[in-house]
């Protein structure tokens, strides 16, 4: 547990490249140099690249066996589309794989979109018909009409209509997102550092996961979106409710996945608490969404949801324990995790 | 007293040259550094929105370029520019650095001192009939309290910030990144500048209400007044109930930084969600601060090009002030991810969707006063239509954000980004651009180019366009707001975006080659260049209007309305 810790933290600690003048040349390499990254105040000293480690290694290390393969992500699930993939695609959401998600992303398509955009070209449609109709050439003369009462009422109840239509499933919406975990959720923390996320597991022997960006060469190399890969995923059981709490240890951060429909914030003194559900197995990317300093731009999410028996070994790989099993592994997972505990 | 009611009521003697009298000026430096006349001011802070709108819109410029490509292009050049060290930290917290100069500068520098120091301070006094502004001293401090913050910003981008030089927080300037996140004098620099901003504000807030309450001409019921005026007044409060709430944010931040006081820091009994909400007490009554004018403005010139009285007068009045009080009590909506209850969050969504209504109205209400009209497509008329159009679709987006369950995806995206800079950057700078096309003349005394105003706003319009509309479907795929950098698929909107900036800012060319032909060879302005639909009391002076104006005061008969108040022999 130790052991595979301080491996994590050391793969993931490397000092920033100086930024050297042939980052501003080409695009690519500027990244790679330039994120080869992250929180060397954590463990002065780490100097392992990123690239050094593959994560079957950091992982099974004290497993041995039975290792955990990082699952390869679905080309356009959980993650952004471009342009050239699918034209369409790149210009509306993300597909979404939770049932509020799904309401939402419904509400969106089929109320909010509809009606902005019938609003929008009515008022285009109405400018328009003015210029063409109310022109000086086709209209010399100016009526002098300053009120209509009927017209006002009109323009100020059908307003009123149209947004109860959307408070209604607004509300509905609102009231499923705070739907309470049950008692038996699986309980995992999310920490803001800056600037990476910590991710442990109370309900199976306080694992700490610590995951870092990927240098997004590497990452592109391992078949994985550039930028949004990390080096540990934060690993759930798919199809199982999820208690999801943030908090940060420093400044504001937020966690942010969009194919969940999911963005709560990590405030230091707070721990917030969502439910959620992910039915499907798979690789959902996110990206810390409050401005938390330098690298903000470059502390992803990748959320990894596996059936749950793959998630009880994945648990046992990083040497925690499922609920009801401590004696197994607690004992000498615990102690050990002092160390994590404290960060 | 004597004294001062014989200044003010001069109206005892025509026989003498009275125009003299009126355009007796004094000497440049007291002119211009000492002044207390609200012309100049207000020329003043014009001059002064447009230079931080050049710096600002650069801000941009450079980001825009940064964002063309993944990766990080130019910003380790600028942080050695700006004398930082050449590590990677470094070049990212410039980035940091250019977010927070663009939106502090934009909000505080370039639209409120245009809207409210400059159109405000030029037309409240001339469309009510009053010589001046209340307190014509104490208007001239407010400029320069402006200016001085806009110094002290400036200043602090060459200070360190802590990852490097300049303040890195965001407009938002949100604790605990402003507090114990960011080491150095920078923010300090950036928080003193919010103050002097905001103090400069404050007092030019109660110089507006005073006079718009006590200098209105004889006759001229509130309910007679231009819709300018009242959009002013509205503006007024509002800048003066939201802005004491921000300094005392913002001065509670200074003590946490340099006192230990812990107002936002958890560890000692303070909370960083409390500043939030003190924040959007203030910076949500200030994107109303920032829109009303125009609003204002845009009333004015749809009546003034259809050759007929706005449709709707108390309506349009009334719709303002139940933005100004609804603005109040939406705050939250800024805040849907801090973790609030879900019952405040319900609230906070009804509320938000509340304002669509008065809105709506004021949408509607010019598209009425255009109904029947004659319309001549003059160019603030043509700005005032992009306006309508743009701050529609600006403002449907708002009702998409409303939606707190909705937010939860959208919140900090780039939707967010489109959503505001439609309300703004299209919005108040379109309601901006057509006030400043539409009294140009009346403030210079020459008729700019209709032919510029016409390219610069078809080029504009295109542009912005182009930059912002793009952003909706870069928000909605999920990329995060206030971002250096990006994954490979959010590349091509960004490329697309970036092109809109270039043609924007190739159509500001245009803008400031149109005013210096004006100034240099502009046909002189007549009194009214506008014809017959221009029926407030600024078009009954002189194009400039004398130094001093309405030594006699005019008088609004009972047989005038809202709209026509030019005296019966004009």
């Amino acid at each position: 547990m130790k052991n595979s810790i301080l491996a994590l933290l050391a793969a993931g600690l490397a000092a920033f490249a100086p930024l050297s003048v042939a980052a501003q040349d080409a695009a690519a390499p500027a990244v790679a140099e330039a994120v080869q990254v992250v929180g060397a105040q954590t463990a002065p000293g780490a100097e392992a690249g990123v690239g050094n480690l593959t994560p079957a290694e950091a992982s099974a290390a004290p497993a041995g066996e039975g290792a955990y393969i990082p699952m390869a992500p679905t080309e356009g699930k959980g993650m952004p589309t471009s342009y050239e993939d699918d034209p369409l695609k790149s210009m509306t959401f993300q597909d979404q794989y939770t049932a509020n998600g799904e309401y939402a992303l419904g509400m969106h398509d089929y109320v909010l979109l509809p009606v902005i955009t019938a609003i929008s070209l009515l008022v285009l449609g109405l400018l328009l018909y003015v210029v063409m109709r109310f022109n000086r050439k086709a209209n010399p003369v100016a009526s002098k009409t300053t009120h209509n009462t009927a017209i006002e009422v009109i323009w100020t109840i059908v307003p009123v209509i149209i947004l109860v239509i959307i408070a209604v499933p607004s509300i509905t919406l609102l009231a499923r997102q705070y739907e309470t975990p049950p008692a038996d959720a699986v309980t995992i923390k999310a920490t803001g550092y800056q600037w990476y996320w910590g991710y442990t597991y109370p309900d199976h022997g306080d694992i700490e996961v610590i995951s870092n960006m990927l240098d997004p060469a590497e990452a592109v190399k391992r078949g994985e979106p550039g930028q949004l890969a990390v080096d540990n995923r934060m690993v759930v059981p798919a199809g199982v409710p999820l208690r999801i709490q943030t908090t940060a240890s420093d400044v504001i951060h937020a966690f942010a996945v969009p194919s969940l429909w999911f963005k709560m914030d990590a405030v230091p003194g707070r721990l917030n608490e969502k439910l959620l559900t992910i039915p499907e197995p798979g690789v959902y990317y996110g990206q810390c969404s409050e401005l938390c300093g330098a690298r903000h731009g470059f502390m992803p999410i990748a959320v990894e949801a596996l059936p749950p028996a793959e998630f009880a070994a994945w648990v046992r790989a990083q040497g925690g324990s499922m609920p009801g099993e401590e004696a197994a592994a607690a004992a000498p997972a615990a102690p050990e995790a002092a160390p994590a505990a404290a960060n | 007293m004597a004294t001062t009611a014989e200044g003010f009521d001069a109206h005892h003697d025509h026989g003498h040259d009275a125009h003299d009298h009126a355009d007796h000026k004094p000497g440049f430096f007291a002119r211009w550094f000492m002044s207390t006349n609200h012309k100049d001011i207000g020329t003043m802070y014009l001059i002064f929105a447009i230079i931080a709108g050049i710096v600002g819109g650069a801000i941009s410029g450079i980001m825009r370029v940064e964002l063309a490509e993944p990766g990080i292009q130019y910003l380790g050049w600028w942080a050695q520019l700006m004398g930082g060290a050449s590590d990677v930290n470094t070049a990212l917290h410039m980035w940091n650095v250019f977010i927070t100069a663009h939106g502090l500068i934009m909000v505080f520098f370039m639209v409120m001192p245009a809207m409210i120091g400059g159109f405000g301070n030029w037309f409240v006094p001339l469309m009510i009939g009053a010589p001046d502004m209340a307190f014509p001293r104490m208007n001239n401090v407010s400029f320069w309290l402006t200016v001085a913050g806009f110094f002290s910003l400036l200043f602090s981008l060459f200070v360190p910030g802590g990852t490097g030089p300049g303040a890195g927080t965001g407009w938002t300037v949100y604790a605990p990144l402003s507090t114990s996140g960011s080491v150095g004098p920078a923010v300090d620099f950036a928080i003193f500048s919010l103050h002097l901003a905001g103090a400069g504000s404050i007092l030019g807030a109660t110089n507006f209400i005073t006079t718009i309450f006590n200098m209105r001409a004889p006759g001229m019921t509130l309910h007679k007044m231009p819709l300018f005026v009242w959009s002013v007044l509205v503006t007024a409060f509002l800048l003066l109930l939201a802005l004491p709430v921000l300094a005392a944010a913002i001065t509670m931040l200074l003590t946490d930084r340099n006192f230990g006081t812990t107002f936002f820091n958890p560890a000692g009994g303070g909370d960083p969600v409390l500043y939030q909400h003190l924040f959007w007490f203030f910076g949500h009554p200030e994107v109303y601060i920032m829109i009303l004018p125009g609003f204002g403005m845009i009333s004015q010139i749809i009546a003034t090009f259809s050759r007929k009285p706005v449709f709707g007068y108390l309506g349009m009045a009334y719709a303002m002030v139940a933005i100004g009080v609804v603005g109040f009590i939406v705050w939250a909506h800024h805040m849907y991810t801090v973790g609030l209850d879900v019952n405040t969050k319900m609230y906070f969504t009804a509320a938000t969707m509340v304002i669509a209504v008065p809105t709506g109205v004021k949408i509607f209400s010019w598209i009425a006063t255009m109904w029947g009209g004659s319309l001549s497509f003059k160019s603030p008329m043509v700005w005032s239509m992009g306006f309508i159009f743009l701050f529609t679709v600006g403002g449907v987006t708002g009702v998409v954000l409303a939606n707190g369950g909705i937010d939860d995806n959208l919140h900090d995206t780039y939707y967010v980004v489109a959503h505001f800079h439609y309300v703004l950057s299209m919005g108040a700078v379109f309601s901006m651009f057509a006030g400043f096309y539409y009294w140009f003349p009346k403030m210079s005394g020459r008729m700019h180019s209709e032919l510029l105003s016409h390219i610069h706003f078809w080029t504009f319009f295109v542009g912005v366009n182009v930059i912002f509309f793009p952003q909706h479907f870069l928000g909605m795929q999920g990329m995060p707001r206030r971002y250096p950098d990006y994954p490979e698929a959010y590349h091509f909107w960004h490329e697309i975006s970036t092109y809109g900036y270039y043609i924007m800012a190739g159509s500001m060319v245009f803008f400031f080659v149109n005013i210096l032909y004006a100034l240099v060879a502009g046909k002189k302005a007549e009194a009214n260049p506008w014809g017959e639909g221009a029926t407030t009391l600024e078009w009954t002076l002189p194009s400039p209007p004398p130094y001093h104006q309405f030594e006699t005061l005019p008088v609004i008969t009972d047989s005038m309305d809202y709209h026509d108040h030019r005296p019966a022999t004009a």
